[in-house]
């Protein structure tokens, strides 16, 4: 047996220490970020939510300005938290676009009314293709995509009063 | 008064530890000269490490709730096994059963082993006092189970639901006795290389414990296998998570080694291989109780995660392993080998048989541990699924069934007979089978139908190397190993079997509503309420009929108040061709109910094979132990 042979499994035994070591030292974080983070939005083409709203294709997320986009659901009680959030941030400035993932439109159209509407367009996804396709795994999400319709910025869970500032520097730089 | 008892004996064990390490380091006198010294330190070890474990499952049992782990484990309205189970159902209590176990095994080889030369013996107990001193540091600094909590609260805080059942209760000290027993041939590799002494002495004297360790993993697996099948109401038995995969990993280096060591002791070969895979078995043992107690990898099995235990327990094994594997790197170019062998040969067999075990075990780690070196090497999270375990590793494990229809048939040496006449009651079998899936059955997958085939030859070529002897005559180890071969072939039928031919139906049913499954037809009669001891449940009344045969299922779906958790308990109807299996889910709208039916052809007889191994296992181990009282006919077995 030559020397190598002889201390592989030793040598195996330090690349496990030093991967759990690593581990210990940075305890796991447990979101799972988009990859499609850096990429250009994939191509879709959703019906309007509700009436008398326009529906939200790809390629209006690629206009030259950026655009926020919400996914959201009427049955989804953290949604109902943001909505005076996301009210605030169309205050500042900000365009937002939404995804109604799953939903009916008589249900959307209650919740605009009673939740407020933030939103410029609204797409119907009845079957979470859009959802999927732009890497989100859960209701509410929020997304950034720059004026050339790459997403830069993935916010998961409901947008809490803390998280204004980040989106809103993330919004600039995105322009 | 109990708990600080067995503090105190904890400390004392801890202190004996050390003195048996210094003493067979030789600061007792001369080496050889002192072991009685050593044997004596060992079995007061033992027996004091004994005496701090019954001090806590005495604590448990009282529900003496001004313990901190027994407020915060247990509860005094909980079931009396639960509370006795519940001592190691925690973090300190199962360290603190891993080492009681630890130093009764150095007590044990200490009594009885009579054979091996007293310096290697002598360092072989050192090897063993310091794995326990670890482990003793480990209990007394960062874990101490003994910890009192002031002021007592009024009741404890209960123990998981999921582990009330009374098959959890004996899984893992049924594994931790597996893990352990391993150590034994771990200190003997140790002391093996250390004193330059790695031939068929220590292999002998290393037998029983791989056995013995083997057999205990082996019913620890099918057990813990079992429990998954019909507590998490998934309707699948393996799921390759990380700590099934923890105990999954130190049995394939022990099954290797259990035939690695058989060539060693009986001929003298695969020196260096043996010793490597005794460290590796008993390495894989102490990888797989951190990674289950350090809670880095995420798993069902979830214990709370402390970043100084963790870093502790990784210190350890670190210095152990590596001390070990660097000692075999050193020492282990100076070993001769045995007696040369030919390619077509019992050895070359084994040999085979070793490869494909350590591949698989190779697989099974790099799976394992994949998402971690991922995310360190990239940042990019991901984790690995039984699509990868299962297309890689499944068809190792048919290849080495495959090996099993004619290996153990082969001589020792060289066998320069033809092979195709021994080969060929399996070889029909398989045939017959092939051709009756393809009309019977055309449309199932190539792996399930490979199982099928080489699962059913292997039935009766794992007897054949019975066939021709006298079998009054025949050593108690040939029928261990013909029984447990056999075993392996049911396992893989029912495996097989339960992936080809496994229906699946979910529904929301009303009561009143029937659904067909496989042979059975199943009415939803109704859903009552129900109180158990600590918990209440919906149950629900299925009727299941078949033919003449009718069967009544109560799927329930269970809360626990305290702690809050909600369980599925599976309903089973067993008959002798398959289950039908019954999981009761949430209720949806208009009075319906979520219901999940399976109908499983022959999936019990994975565990019945389980078992069978086990049985094999334990009578090749008696076989070996006997062996130490008369000599004669294991001379005459190797010279075959």
């Amino acid at each position: 047996m030559n020397r190598l042979t002889r201390f592989l499994p030793l040598l195996v035994l330090l690349a496990f220490v030093g991967a759990v070591a690593w581990r210990l030292s940075s305890p796991a974080d447990e979101k799972i970020q988009s990859k499609m983070i850096g990429r250009t939005v994939p191509t879709f083409a959703l019906a309007p939510a509700v009436p008398g709203k326009p529906g939200l294709s790809s390629k209006e997320l690629a206009s030259g300005a950026p655009r926020m986009v919400n996914v959201f659901a009427s049955w989804c009680v953290p949604c109902i938290a943001e909505a005076p959030l996301l009210a605030e941030l169309k205050a500042k400035g900000v365009a937002i676009d939404a995804i109604a993932v799953r939903d009916r439109p008589a249900d959307v159209a209650r919740f605009l009314v009673e939740r407020g509407d933030p939103f410029v367009r609204i797409g119907a996804d009845p079957e979470s293709r859009a959802q999927l396709a732009l890497g989100s795994s859960g209701v509410p999400e929020t997304f950034i995509i720059d004026g050339k319709g790459i997403i830069r910025y993935q916010h998961m869970g409901p947008v809490e009063p803390g998280d204004v500032p980040a989106l809103i520097e993330q919004w600039e730089a995105a322009r | 008064m109990i708990a600080e008892a067995g503090l105190a004996a904890l400390w004392l064990a801890a202190a004996l530890a050390a003195l048996q390490l210094a003493l067979a380091c030789g600061l007792g006198g001369e080496q050889g000269k002192s072991i009685r010294a050593v044997r004596a330190v060992a079995v007061a070890q033992g027996l004091i490490t004994l005496f701090a474990f019954a001090a806590l499952v005495e604590l448990f049992l009282r529900s003496d709730m001004s313990v901190l782990l027994v407020a915060e484990n247990s509860h005094s309205r909980k079931p009396w096994l639960y509370k006795f189970a519940g001592t190691w159902g925690n973090h300190e209590g199962s360290m603190l059963l891993w080492v009681t176990v630890l130093a009764l095994a150095g007590a044990i080889v200490a009594l009885f082993e009579r054979r091996l030369d007293h310096k290697t013996l002598g360092a072989s107990l050192g090897a063993q006092a310091s794995l326990a001193l670890g482990f003793f540091a480990f209990l007394l600094i960062a874990s101490n189970p003994f910890e009192r909590l002031d002021p007592a609260p009024l009741d404890g805080r209960g123990l998981n639901p999921l582990l009330q059942d009374p098959g959890l209760a004996f899984h893992p000290p049924t594994l931790y006795l597996g893990y352990v027993g391993l150590s034994v041939a771990f200190s003997l590799a140790v002391g093996g290389l250390i004193r330059g002494n790695v031939g068929p002495a220590i292999a002998r004297a290393m037998r029983p414990w791989v056995l013995a360790a083997w057999v205990l993993l082996t019913l620890g697996i099918t057990a813990g296998s079992y429990w998954a099948y019909y507590e998490l109401g998934w309707g699948g038995w393996w799921f390759w998570d990380p700590v099934e995969n923890a105990s999954l990993m130190p049995w394939l280096a022990a099954t290797a080694q259990l035939h690695s060591v058989n060539v060693l002791a009986g001929r003298g070969g695969l020196r260096a291989w043996t010793m490597m895979l005794a460290l590796v078995a008993f390495s894989m043992s102490m990888i797989g109780t951190f990674l289950v107690r350090s809670g880095i990898l995420t798993s069902v099995h979830s214990f709370a995660v402390d970043p100084l235990r963790g870093t502790f327990i990784l210190a350890l094994l670190a210095i152990y392993i590596g001390a070990a594997l660097a000692l075999f790197g050193f020492r282990i170019a100076h070993v001769k080998e045995g007696a040369p062998f030919e390619i077509v040969s019992r050895e070359g067999g084994l040999v085979a048989n070793n490869l494909l075990l350590s591949v698989i075990l190779g697989i099974v780690f790099v799976g394992t541990l994949y998402p971690l070196v991922a995310e360190a090497l990239s940042g990019e999270k991901l984790s690995v699924g039984p699509p990868y375990f299962n297309s890689v590793a499944s068809p190792l494990a048919l290849a080495l069934a495959a090996l099993m229809l004619i290996a153990p048939q082969l001589k020792w040496r060289r066998d320069a007979k033809p092979i195709l006449p021994r080969l060929a009651p399996g070889l029909l079998v398989a045939i017959a089978v092939l051709i009756g899936t393809f009309l019977l059955a055309p449309g199932i997958g190539i792996l399930p139908r490979l199982g099928l085939m080489i699962g059913a030859a292997l039935l009766p070529a794992s007897l054949l190397p019975l066939v021709g002897r006298s079998l009054r005559r025949t050593p108690l180890p040939i029928w261990g190993m013909a029984l447990a071969h056999f075993g392996v072939a049911v396992a893989i039928l029912g495996m097989a079997s339960d992936s080809a031919f496994t229906q699946e139906k979910l529904t929301a049913a009303r009561p009143g509503d029937r659904v067909e499954i496989g042979p059975w037809l199943v009415e939803f009669r109704q859903v009552l309420p129900l109180a158990g001891p600590n918990w209440t449940a919906l149950e629900a009344e299925l009727r299941a009929s078949r033919g003449s045969g009718v069967a009544v299922l109560r799927p329930q779906s269970r809360y626990f108040a305290d702690p809050p958790t909600t369980t599925n308990e599976a309903a089973i109807e067993t008959s002798w061709n398959g289950q039908l299996y019954a999981v009761l889910g949430e209720p949806s709208d208009q009075g319906r109910w979520q219901l999940r039916l399976w109908w499983k052809p022959f999936v019990t007889l994975i565990w019945l094979g389980g078992f069978l191994i086990a049985f094999g296992g334990t009578l090749a181990l008696l076989g070996r132990v006997f062996r130490r009282q008369s000599h004669g006919f294991y001379r005459a077995e190797a010279s075959r």
